[in-house]
């Protein structure tokens, strides 16, 4: 009888072991891979060779591939997130950055820092679909939950351009603080966060009315302003907490995103520039560019666990259930 | 001689060593202060000096703040462990040692009890010490704060047993200033309870070596991977090898016919 428990025990846990089984890709601008971490154990698994100097990277719908934008090829890369081989390529334009994938996986949305424009890729037939011209150097990009909005971020105009994802044509533009780098959506889309690197500030901004209705700025004790450089944002499901990476700061803040007020800034690692969630939403994992690795951080108890090293200058970040 | 005489003996001891310090609310408080004013004033000032790099046991970054802990639990085990040496010379001068002494148990047995009840007040205080760092958000595992037991009794009894060591060696209360300047300042500030070893290593090769084997910069180790639930095997083989030293020569220094006392000239006390 014994042994028939221990036997339906460790059955049990061997069932409950793959509920955590995620694994974290982040991409290596200056090794020219694909890092995969598993983030329970904290431990590299393996790094895959890709493209020049990747950046932005997204997964499909089903998890099944991996888009990586490398920037120095001007194309975006397909990686089978199975067998890790490249399976195609994307026609992204001139040094793709940053790009978004629309909420049904049909459409990708990339920004094209030196042309000044957005270029919208239909995805399963591997063509670019329209370009759009926006303002000078756009940054950050993202598609609202419900599929309505495409958001530009233009660094140098200090704009966020409002595409209409039926007409791909800009309908609004919103100015914001100088440098304005990601831009995120509530996950009702009711509301667009987005940072500004120079001002150090988070603006919060309304679906509807398109103004920003809140800025808060961010601040740490000793350390100065300059260093405060906030990049990547993403805000959890029940729109409790928004994290925001401050860059040079090295933390990551914690933002009430019910009072906008910042709760704690979480220490990182150097340079800490993107951010995502672990799809049960109870980690956050964080990119830090100069200190060569990720961090792991709690977001029930609001604490880093650890960070992992990965390879050389840590970009973006995706997870894979 | 029944155990149940050692134990009334030892109870009696550490009985009125905790009773004597729960009483001086001052010494509680001044306890308690110098470590504070270390972490909410020096540490504050440097926040970020420690630079990058992630040492053992630690698996991610932190503030100075959190380094400094475990080495101000370490700094308050020394100073309880002097001033329990320093009892004893004035324990001595008054007398009161000689009605101890006198006791029909063992020396070593009566010394070990003594060193308990100094070892049992430092882990009150830093109990109490951790319980501050806890509101300030200096939060280790909670299991962690189980682990750190063991190692704050064997570095209490190591750090008093070198007090009682040091305590030997003292004629008068006077010449207690030497102790501070000469045995407590040195053991500190050549450990890793301020500053970890490889930061030490990056400005002189000498003083990283003296700090490595700095018996109190392995006690400060243990208390710090056991306060995150670590074990440190080569800390503890040095700080209880520190211990059973110190101790040896501690009985050795007390006994009246061979040790320092005869030197002395006081025969006894």
């Amino acid at each position: 009888m014994k042994q028939i428990k221990m036997v339906s025990l460790v059955g049990l846990m061997a069932l409950s072991g793959p509920v955590f089984a995620e694994t974290v890709f982040v991409s290596l601008e200056k090794d020219n891979a694909i890092a995969l971490v598993d983030p329970v154990d904290g431990k590299l698994i393996k790094t895959v060779p890709i493209g020049q100097r990747p950046r932005g990277v997204a997964l499909s719908l089903d998890g099944k591939q991996l888009y990586v934008a490398t920037s120095d090829d001007n194309t975006i890369r397909i990686m089978d997130t199975e067998t890790l081989k490249e399976v195609g390529r994307l026609p992204s334009g001139e040094d793709p950055e940053t790009f978004a994938v629309s909420p049904d996986g049909k459409l990708m949305y990339v920004s094209n820092e030196d042309d000044n424009e957005v270029t919208v890729i239909d995805i399963a037939a591997k063509k670019a679909v329209t370009k759009i011209k926006v303002g000078v150097e756009p940054e950050g990009v993202t598609v609202s939950p419900d599929n309505k909005w495409a958001i530009s971020s233009s660094e140098t105009t200090n704009m966020l351009h409002w595409i209409d994802t039926k007409t791909h044509q800009i309908v609004d533009n919103t100015l914001v603080d100088p440098r304005p780098r990601a831009v995120s959506f509530t996950p009702d889309s009711q509301q667009l966060w987005a940072t500004s690197e120079m001002a150090g500030t988070v603006m919060v901004l309304d679906s509807a009315s398109k103004q920003i209705i809140q800025t808060i700025k961010l601040q740490v004790q000793g350390v100065t302003d300059e260093l405060i450089q906030p990049v990547g944002v993403v805000i959890d499901k029940d729109r409790k907490y928004a994290y925001v990476a401050m860059g040079p700061a090295n933390r990551v803040a914690v933002i009430n995103a019910q009072t906008y007020q910042v709760e704690k800034y979480l220490l990182v690692g150097q340079r800490v520039w993107n951010l995502a969630f672990s799809p049960d939403q109870k980690r956050l994992y964080t990119t830090n560019g100069t200190s060569n690795d990720i961090s792991i951080i709690d977001l029930q108890e609001h604490k880093v666990t650890k960070s992992v090293a990965v390879g050389r200058y840590p970009w973006g970040v995706a997870v894979k259930p | 001689m029944r155990l149940l005489h050692y134990w009334r003996a030892m109870a009696g001891i550490v009985g009125r060593e905790i009773l004597r310090f729960l009483h001086q609310r001052e010494r509680f408080i001044s306890a308690l202060v110098r470590p504070l004013v270390w972490l909410f004033v020096f540490a504050a000032g440097f926040r970020a000096a420690l630079g990058i790099a992630i040492s053992p046991p630690y698996e991610t970054y932190i503030l100075y703040e959190v380094y400094i802990t475990p080495g101000l639990i370490g700094m308050i085990q020394l100073f309880n462990g002097m001033q329990s040496s320093l009892s004893m010379v004035y324990d001595r001068e008054m007398g009161s040692m000689r009605m101890l002494m006198v006791c029909p148990l063992p020396r070593w047995f009566l010394l070990c009890s003594k060193l308990i009840a100094g070892t049992a007040v430092s882990v009150l205080q830093a109990y109490a010490f951790l319980g501050i760092a806890w509101l300030y958000d200096i939060q280790a595992p909670l299991m962690g704060y189980v682990w750190i037991l063991p190692a704050l009794l064997l570095v209490g009894m190591m750090l008093g047993a070198l007090g009682l060591l040091l305590s030997s060696f003292i004629k008068q209360l006077e010449n207690f200033a030497g102790v501070m300047n000469f045995v407590i300042f040195p053991l500190f500030f050549m450990s890793t309870a301020l500053y970890p070893l490889w930061k030490i290593k990056e400005s002189s090769e000498i003083l990283y070596t003296l700090a490595q084997y700095n018996p109190f910069s392995q006690a400060v180790e243990l208390i710090r991977f056991a306060l995150y639930e670590q074990f440190n095997p080569q800390a503890l083989i040095f700080t209880g090898g520190a211990f059973l030293l110190f101790m040896g020569a501690a009985i050795l220094g007390y006994n009246p016919s061979k040790g320092m006392m005869v030197r002395k000239g006081g025969g006894g006390d």
